[in-house]
């Protein structure tokens, strides 16, 4: 059941070398189970089955299960439905690659700056708002989300440098 | 009846100011939550659950399952108001809901969802309330043949049951497994599947994995389909409700039916998305004005809302009395209890009543307060849907961060997420179901440690799975849901056949 809102009227990936391509993820992921069960032993030992026991059959389905689904696809009528537009694809990247390069540095530089410069980017670059408003925004989500769970709920959240310096 | 003593002491319980404040902030966090895009019940949950670790378990359960509420209320008013469905279980909503708003009925529309909602959810308590003890002391004398033979039920029925085709549910579900198995086996003791990188010591945390899939992956959809907000104005005044109220009681067949059926559909795990399609199709089928449906018919609102709220609280029952969720959210929950120090599972009636009944006395007032909170508040959530998704967008993905940051204070759980997110992205658009792969996370210790421990009592032999008449009926009953499909067409072509003949 594919309902594509989008008929092929751009160009784009199709829905069926995605397909194929997530059959081959998740068969190698498949395959990594395997291996790591065997690392551990699949049969049984003195205390019953191994730590790989279960995992191994795990594994089994799931490398069978992705071959079932690769056949499906390439036994298909060629199908000329997309995945996604390229157009509709940049869209989600500008929303991966700047979620991406924050989860990097938020370790580095802590939640709340980081926090402010992700809304601030999302605001400026996508909504194209003044920077009254961007600021408006990027400065309170922040100073709520310090109120509720660092002081109302006492659960720590994670610093930089920045937060050390305002003293928090 | 000991049932009714508990559950008034359950009532005493969570009518202490606390945790009526906790009530209402739940449900009002809930409802936002159902409102906004990418949020949804099981990942609004999973974040906002570090806010409860400082919390007493019985207010923890208290203000999360009212996020639960709250979440199911909220769905229909985006539905209704702008034909965009918060959540899934809310698509057959916008069926006749919509037409409505377009007709200027919005507010009987909002009125009759929201009621029946309240009307499914309060089926459905009752329904728990007198079977859940039940069940619970059935389930006291099971084994770990017969509990692993649960599992084998519920995940046999996901698979038999789910609209996609079922090679692409046990690839999701194994995975699920997979990742559940990785770190520290809790039978030998033993590392496995880390391939020697210290981050995967602790295992994977399903709430991460729900925060990923479902609230990063959802915005992903949402950016690629360039979602515009085009609503109708909300307005709900006393004479509408009331007026609304006068007329319902007219549906009380389609009603009750609903509610059996979101019941049946809560409790096997299918969950409440095909309860509401379900209710709406034979609603259309049977009602007199079934021909009308589709056009702003106040019965199409009222069935699918009545069962997809009956399922949705429905889901618990098996979470409650068995340990095993009958949902995404439920599978949360449970998630929760263990964060909490609490064993779920039978065990739970016995060792654990205030908890247990207060959390059913909390969802009986927790509907209550609910449907008071969404009828007043209307308006005000309809502003929140006009706030623009740029400005929506990166606020959920801190909210994102912070909750799945504070699970464990783990900075790679943020890096985990956004992968889960792009795999959700890619799984939803591929048709790869996501809520068996959650399950099987959170389920997958506990279903891995009763197989091997029923195999040790008999020495490896698989026969233990019908050893006697309990657990091989559960076994069997799997074994029905698992091919339930090919079953159906044999089952109706043999009465094409003999009708033929």
């Amino acid at each position: 059941m594919i309902d594509n809102p989008h008929p092929a009227s751009g160009s784009g990936p199709s829905q069926r070398l995605v397909e194929i391509g997530v059959c081959i993820f998740t068969g190698l992921i498949g395959v990594i189970v395997i291996i790591g069960s065997l690392r551990v032993g699949v049969n049984w030992g003195v205390e019953g089955p191994k730590a790989g026991f279960f995992p191994f059959y795990v594994g089994l389905f799931i490398v069978g299960g992705s071959i079932i689904n690769l056949l499906a696809i390439l036994l298909a009528s060629r199908s000329e439905a997309l995945f996604a537009e390229w157009g509709q694809l940049r869209q989600v990247m500008s929303v991966v690659i700047p979620t991406a390069i924050y989860v990097s540095v938020l370790t580095y530089v802590g939640i709340y700056a980081s926090s402010m410069a992700l809304i601030a980017f999302f605001m400026r670059r996508l909504g194209g708002y003044g920077w009254g408003m961007v600021a408006a925004v990027s400065l309170g989500v922040p100073i709520v989300a310090y109120l509720m769970f660092e002081r109302w709920f006492l659960v720590p959240l994670p610093k930089g440098p920045i937060e050390d310096f305002v003293g928090l | 009846m000991e049932e009714i003593a508990n559950l008034f002491h359950g009532f005493a319980v969570v009518l202490q100011p606390f945790n009526i404040l906790v009530m209402v902030v739940g449900i009002l966090l809930g409802v936002i939550i159902g409102v906004l895009p990418g949020l949804g019940g099981a990942n609004g949950v999973a974040i906002l659950l570090p806010l409860t670790f400082s919390m007493s378990p019985t207010s923890a359960i208290i203000m999360l399952s009212c996020i639960y509420w709250g979440a199911l209320f909220g769905g229909a008013i985006t539905s209704i108001l702008f034909n965009i469905p918060g959540e899934p279980w809310s698509v057959a909503t916008t069926f006749d809901g919509h037409p409505m708003a377009q007709q200027g009925r919005a507010g009987e529309a909002l009125t009759a969802a929201f009621t029946s909602s309240f009307v499914g959810a309060l089926f459905a308590v009752v329904m728990i309330t007198l079977v859940a003890p039940l069940v619970a002391r059935f389930a006291l004398q099971f084994g770990p043949a017969e509990k692993f033979s649960v599992y084998f039920l519920a995940f046999c029925s996901f698979i038999g049951m789910s609209k996609e085709p079922p090679s692409k549910t046990v690839v999701s579900m194994m995975i699920g497994f997979a990742l559940a198995a990785v770190g520290l086996d809790q039978v030998t003791g033993q590392l496995r599947l880390t391939f020697g990188f210290t981050e995967l010591l602790a295992g994977f945390d399903f709430l991460i994995a729900v925060i990923g899939l479902f609230g990063i992956g959802e915005i992903l959809l949402t950016m690629e389909e360039g979602l515009s907000f085009r609503g109708k104005k909300a307005s709900i005044n006393p004479r509408v409700v009331f007026q609304t109220w006068a007329e319902l009681p007219r549906y009380w067949v389609t009603s009750l039916r609903s509610c059996v059926i979101g019941c049946w559909m809560g409790i096997t795990p299918a969950g409440a998305t095909p309860a509401s399609f379900m209710s709406y199709g034979i609603a259309k089928r049977v009602s007199r004005k079934g021909h009308n449906f589709g056009k702003g018919e106040i019965e199409g609102v009222v069935a699918p809302e009545t069962a997809a709220h009956a399922a949705g609280t429905s889901a618990l029952l098996p979470m409650l009395s068995l340990g095993v969720p009958g949902s995404p959210t439920a599978a949360v929950l449970l998630g929760g209890l263990l964060i909490w120090g609490l064993q779920p599972g039978p065990l739970l009636f016995v060792e654990q009543k205030e908890f247990v009944w207060g959390l059913i006395a909390s969802m009986y007032l927790g509907n209550l307060v609910g449907l008071f909170v969404v009828i007043t508040c209307v308006p005000l959530l309809a502003a929140i849907l006009r706030i623009p998704f740029s400005i929506i967008a990166p606020v959920i993905l801190v909210l994102c961060a912070i909750g799945a940051y504070t699970v464990n204070n783990n900075p790679f759980d943020i890096v985990m997420m956004l992968v889960f997110g792009v795999v959700g992205y890619v799984f939803k658009k591929c048709n790869y179901p996501l809520a068996p792969l959650v399950l099987a996370i959170v389920l997958g210790d506990s279903a891995e440690e009763s197989f091997r421990q029923a195999l040790l009592g008999s020495q490896g032999s698989l026969t233990v799975f019908w050893s006697n008449g309990l657990v091989g009926t559960i076994m069997v009953l799997g074994l029905i849901a698992l091919f339930w499909p090919m079953l159906h067409t044999a089952w109706s072509r043999m009465r094409a056949a003999a009708t033929a003949a």
